[in-house]
């Protein structure tokens, strides 16, 4: 059994759920306002897994940076646990190795160099990364950099993960594995999860809801419960109607 | 043979460069290589004066050196302040910019008043002339940092220091180091320029006494040098980043963007 670092696993209690209430949020840009949610609500139980799709543009990276803290909501409530952001491109540093870079969280908060490594190596190890634990990123492939990417935000020790498209950069195969892979840790490390996408198939495979939003200005239209047991199966005639159900939701004919 | 491939084209451009000089002084006549010497004289006076050149060389290398060093550690600082404060950037870049247009000659007499006759007042100038790219560079690496790398930090609740530390700094690195490259190129030019005034040594001073004295072979032999210099300088740099940044120089084939 591999040696947990410290901080992991952590007990998940109600102040680690999210709620969004009737959120509006808009921007002042070169060309006029841009509304990017308008009366927006959603709730993730701890431990619950929320994928939340839309048309491109609908304010989701918007939502999960309302979530994280990283702006205020103009109107309406936004009340959530701590939460860690893991950005839609990688975004690892170039001059840092794997380990170092999935330990970053650890160095925000002023955790010795050793000491983050100590806690990092583990999860590599676990991650399936233990060869490329020295790699610069600009030496791993695309899954890989996901994989260090996710372990970053998942080291910060937050119980809230607010996860931003993470997988849209991959090519389809890679994308698989991914999801598989994620639903997997997930499992093993559960967290309250918001997973914003625009793939319907990765919402219905990994979500326990799927919320559903409309175009600009982003707001939720459906919300679909997901009772199937993991893992899932994308061919599985269950998953396959609800993911129809989401994209009739989302105005897409099937 | 594909090191031979590489250096070929530049040893022929220098070889046919040469050629044309020295063929075209010599249709000229004697006379005129007292102004424009030919190569042949250029490197005949680098022999004869060797003794004197090297002398003079060591002066103007720590004049170099020591400038460079001065405006590196003033040039990083002021980009640091710059890149916290808007409000200081406002103010001081027309400064900055102005700072760069103002003549070696004008201020001379103002540094030897100041700072007297010796190494001190040559320094400040190499430092003036070279600090600018530094700073601009520096600047621009500091504020093309990610701004979703910034908005990450915040959600692992890094501190300002640490995203500094962590974050911009090293991106700022590569801005530096192409800063730098281009002030050790102006620098010698700087060290040459405060030579020429209240100086009896280094290799500016031995151009200045060596043109009236119709000894142009040899102030072109000091220029030689000069250019020598700063070509190993600009390469001793190019090898520092590659051993201190050498994530730059990774392929970045496998990235992949959304």
């Amino acid at each position: 059994m591999i040696e947990a670092p410290a901080k992991e696993p952590r007990e998940l209690n109600g102040e680690d759920s999210v709620r969004v209430e009737l959120v509006s949020r808009a921007f002042q840009t070169r060309r006029g306002r841009v509304d990017a949610l308008a009366g927006m609500s959603l709730h993730a139980a701890p431990r619950e897994v929320v994928a939340v799709v839309g048309p491109s543009g609908c304010g989701k990276t918007t939502l999960l940076e309302l979530i994280c803290g990283l702006q205020p909501p103009d109107s309406g409530r936004v009340q959530a646990g701590p939460a860690a952001l893991m950005p839609q491109r990688d975004l690892l540093l170039p001059w840092l190795s794997a380990i170092d870079n999935a330990g970053l969280a650890l160095r925000a908060r002023g955790v010795p160099r050793e000491q983050a490594r100590k806690a990092a190596a583990p999860w590599l190890e676990r991650f399936g990364l233990a060869p490329f634990v020295h790699t610069r990123p600009a030496e791993l492939s695309g899954g890989m950099r996901q994989r260090v990417s996710f372990l970053r935000t998942l080291l910060a020790g937050k119980p809230v993960l607010a996860l931003d498209e993470p997988f849209a950069a991959l090519d389809a195969i890679t994308r698989q594995e991914m999801q598989g892979w994620l639903g997997h840790v997930l499992e093993s490390e559960p967290r309250t999860v918001i997973l914003v996408t625009h793939d319907v198939e990765e919402a219905v495979i990994l979500g326990d809801r799927v919320i559903v939003m409309s175009p600009r200005p982003g707001h939720a239209v459906r919300e679909i419960e997901v009772p199937l047991a993991r893992p899932r199966k994308r061919t599985d005639p269950a998953v396959v109607e609800l993911r129809e159900e989401a994209l009739t939701a989302l105005g897409v004919q099937a | 043979m594909n090191r031979i491939r590489r250096t070929a084209p530049a040893a022929l451009l220098l070889i046919a460069l040469l050629g044309a000089w020295e063929l075209y002084v010599d249709v000229k006549g004697s006379t005129f290589s007292l102004i424009l010497p030919a190569p042949h004289q250029v490197a005949q006076a680098l022999y004869t004066d060797r003794g004197l050149l090297w002398s003079n060389f060591l002066v103007t290398a720590e004049e170099v050196l020591l400038g460079i060093v001065v405006a590196t550690v003033v040039g990083f600082l002021l980009a640091v302040a710059i890149h916290f404060s808007p409000t200081l950037r406002r103010a001081a870049y027309p400064l900055l910019v102005a700072s760069q247009a103002v003549p070696v000659v004008i201020l001379a007499p103002v540094l030897a008043f100041w700072l007297g006759f010796g190494l001190l007042p040559k320094l400040v100038v190499v430092a003036m002339v070279s600090f600018f790219s530094i700073v601009v560079t520096t600047t621009a690496g500091l504020a093309a940092v990610d701004p979703d790398l910034l908005k990450l930090m915040r959600t692992f609740d890094a501190s300002r220091a640490r995203t500094f530390w962590h974050i911009e700094l090293p991106a700022a690195l590569p801005g530096a180091f192409t800063g730098a490259k281009i002030a050790v190129a102006v620098s010698v030019i700087g060290a040459v320029f405060a030579e020429w005034n209240g100086s009896n040594s280094g290799l500016g001073y031995v151009i200045l006494q060596a043109l009236p004295q119709l000894k142009a072979a040899r102030g072109m032999a000091a220029v030689v040098i000069l250019s020598l210099f700063a070509i190993a300088l600009f390469a001793l740099l190019g090898l520092a980043e590659r051993l201190a940044l050498p994530w730059v120089y990774l392929p970045s084939g496998k990235e992949q963007t959304a």
